[in-house]
């Protein structure tokens, strides 16, 4: 299924771009890294795809690129359609022509992550030692783990330094361990409805998600095939999450407790608010285009993160060599968030005025909560652009 | 952008060494901070609470983050700054006694600047025309006032003395030119104070 979503990915990719010379760049691209990944648990992971785009041009000098990193259950398809899907880019409001990241000025990078299931090796990928696919022999990995894969991927892009590493979400953990692991690598990090650990309350929503799946007599241990994956588990992770993405205020004002295709209660367990009819069909679409496995594995990698424990829960000490190399910081985050909310895009704040660094910060207004990073957000847009050419100013 | 600023901020961006790591404390849309940036390649942050004058201020590339002075100017370290400026903001403040201290905490240098509120004009507003003042530097009327804490020089004075500060030097000036310290109390209508540890 991965090879074919490949085709399709440079055909589209085509019609996109300037003609590319370089076989590395461009959409749909894929590479095999040459030396084992060493990992946070101390395994290391042999002959590591990584599926990935580029779009605009490298400049000369290499100053110019800007790392996008995906949330959850993103992919690398950022400003190009989703060649499994057919849905536009993720980020298009933010990344593409005439948006605050351009592939006119700007050499753009998307990868998707470690443990993913869009092309990188994840879960559902072959384990070369048996020729299955790992499943749950698969190991654990981190934030920090998928962030030493960017980095081998940059490696091979011959990037040396990052103008910026851009992302939302958990897109936002990876900018931030960006400044933690390689601040020599990275001018600038733009970190949007993120944070710096995974909370208690982030923690126990993906456990959740992790129990509906496993509690799907199709997960197997893990070890389902393609035809026979667990939907109903995968569905039920995807719904929970989902009301996580939004708020109160953005639910009741779409749906309130209207019903769906109906004038009155059914006194029966069918989708009869439109919510619901709403949630189901979320999880629905979400298991077509997503690994149950992969979600097992992002969703742990997530609760495993946070930046301050390898410096005794000091964060300032994560970012004081960001700080000493120069590294800018640019943080956002939304007012109705209630997944990651303001509190903890302020102790960021906090710890990088403690360490020092360049900061930029600010709380958006808004009533659609933790998704409202992927919607029309224009002051959002302003903010990343003149966060982006302010870096010029220095 | 020089001709552009406003005179109480030309007297405030006039005592800011060039270079140097500065604070704007009520920074609003960065209009000082990016004029002392371009005209003295200051290291230029701010803070300010409106989410509208951050997304300005950051947009012109500065380092600024939205944020309350009361509660949040704890989240810098000691002398983390060279300068902090409070332009034409202590009136505004809750505690301005309290916000005094950590401007001299979080930086070295102090710079303040306010209204007087004993220039003659606020004075003959009450004094003859019984009612508050609506003047040039204090242009808007009593009761849409964001200013809570109006006070006169000589009032400054002694809670700069109070507050175990120093005064380095002072400007004043008067429909918006400098003007000498001679009765400044009485004839300035703005006043720019630097400010050190004792």
């Amino acid at each position: 299924m991965r090879n074919v979503t490949f085709s399709i990915g440079r055909r589209i990719g085509d019609a996109m771009l300037a003609p590319v010379q370089d076989q590395r760049f461009g959409l749909g691209r894929t590479v095999r890294l040459a030396d084992p990944v060493p990992l946070a648990s101390g395994q290391s992971l042999a002959g590591v795809d990584i599926a990935y785009e580029t779009y605009g041009t490298l400049a000369p000098d290499g100053s110019n690129a800007i790392l996008i990193c995906h949330a959850l259950t993103g992919d690398q398809h950022v400003a190009s359609p989703n060649p499994r899907t057919g849905k536009p880019g993720w980020w298009e409001r933010l990344v593409g022509p005439g948006k605050p990241i351009d592939p006119a000025r700007h050499f753009i990078i998307c990868s998707n992550v470690l443990g993913g299931c869009s092309g990188t090796t994840g879960p559902g990928s072959a384990d070369p030692a048996i020729g299955q696919p790992f499943a749950m022999r698969f190991p654990v990995i981190t934030i920090a783990d998928m962030v030493t894969v960017q980095a081998r991927l940059l490696d091979h892009l011959g990037v040396e330094r990052l103008q910026a590493v851009v992302g939302g979400s958990m897109g936002g953990m990876q900018a931030l361990s960006w400044a933690a692991q390689f601040p020599e690598r990275v001018r600038a990090v733009v970190a949007i409805a993120s944070a710096a650990r995974h909370s208690a309350q982030n923690i126990a929503f993906h456990e959740v998600g992790r129990q509906a799946i496993m509690a799907d007599p199709r997960w197997a241990s893990g070890n389902y095939t393609a035809e026979d994956a667990p939907a109903a588990g995968l569905a039920v992770a995807r719904m929970a999450a989902h009301i996580t993405y939004l708020s109160e205020q953005g639910l009741t004002e779409r749906f309130g407790r209207r019903l769906q295709n109906r004038a009155a209660l059914g006194f029966g367990f069918d989708a009869e608010f439109q919510v619901e009819s709403y949630l189901r069909h979320q999880g629905l679409t979400f298991t077509e285009r997503f690994d149950a496995n992969s979600y097992l594995y992002i969703t742990r990698a997530m609760d495993y993160f946070d930046l301050a424990a390898p410096h005794d829960g000091v964060l300032a000490t994560a970012f004081a060599p960001a700080a000493a190399a120069g590294t800018r910081f640019a943080l956002i985050s939304f007012t109705s968030d209630w997944l990651y909310p303001t509190a903890e895009t302020k102790r960021i704040v906090r710890a990088l005025h403690g360490a020092g660094a360049a900061t930029s910060y600010c709380e958006l207004e808004s009533p659609h909560g933790h998704d409202a990073f992927l919607l029309d957000a224009p002051e959002m847009n302003r903010i990343v652009t003149g966060f982006l050419n302010g870096l010029a100013e220095g | 952008m020089k001709s552009a600023l406003r005179p109480d901020l030309q007297a405030v961006a006039d005592a800011v060494p060039a270079g140097a790591r500065v604070l704007d404390i009520g920074c609003g849309d960065g209009a000082l901070l990016a004029h002392l940036r371009t005209s003295r390649q200051v290291s230029a942050h701010g803070i300010d609470v409106s989410a509208a004058n951050v997304a300005s201020a950051v947009a012109r590339g500065l380092a600024v983050v939205q944020g309350d002075a009361h509660t949040d100017l704890s989240d810098w370290p000691d002398n983390a700054f060279d300068v902090a400026i409070l332009s034409d903001t202590l009136q505004a403040m809750r505690e301005p006694a309290r916000i005094l201290g950590e401007l001299l905490r979080v930086a070295r240098q102090g710079i303040v600047s306010f209204p007087n509120f004993g220039h003659w004009r606020v004075r003959a507003a009450l004094a003859v025309g019984g009612r508050m003042p609506v003047t040039r530097t204090l242009p808007v009327s009593w009761h849409q006032t964001t200013n809570i804490h109006l006070c006169t020089i000589n009032d400054f004075r002694a809670l700069v003395d109070d507050c175990g500060l120093r005064i380095d030097r002072a400007a004043f000036l008067a429909n918006g030119k400098l003007r000498s310290s001679f009765a400044a109390n009485l004839l300035a209508d703005q006043a720019v104070f630097v400010l050190c540890r004792p």
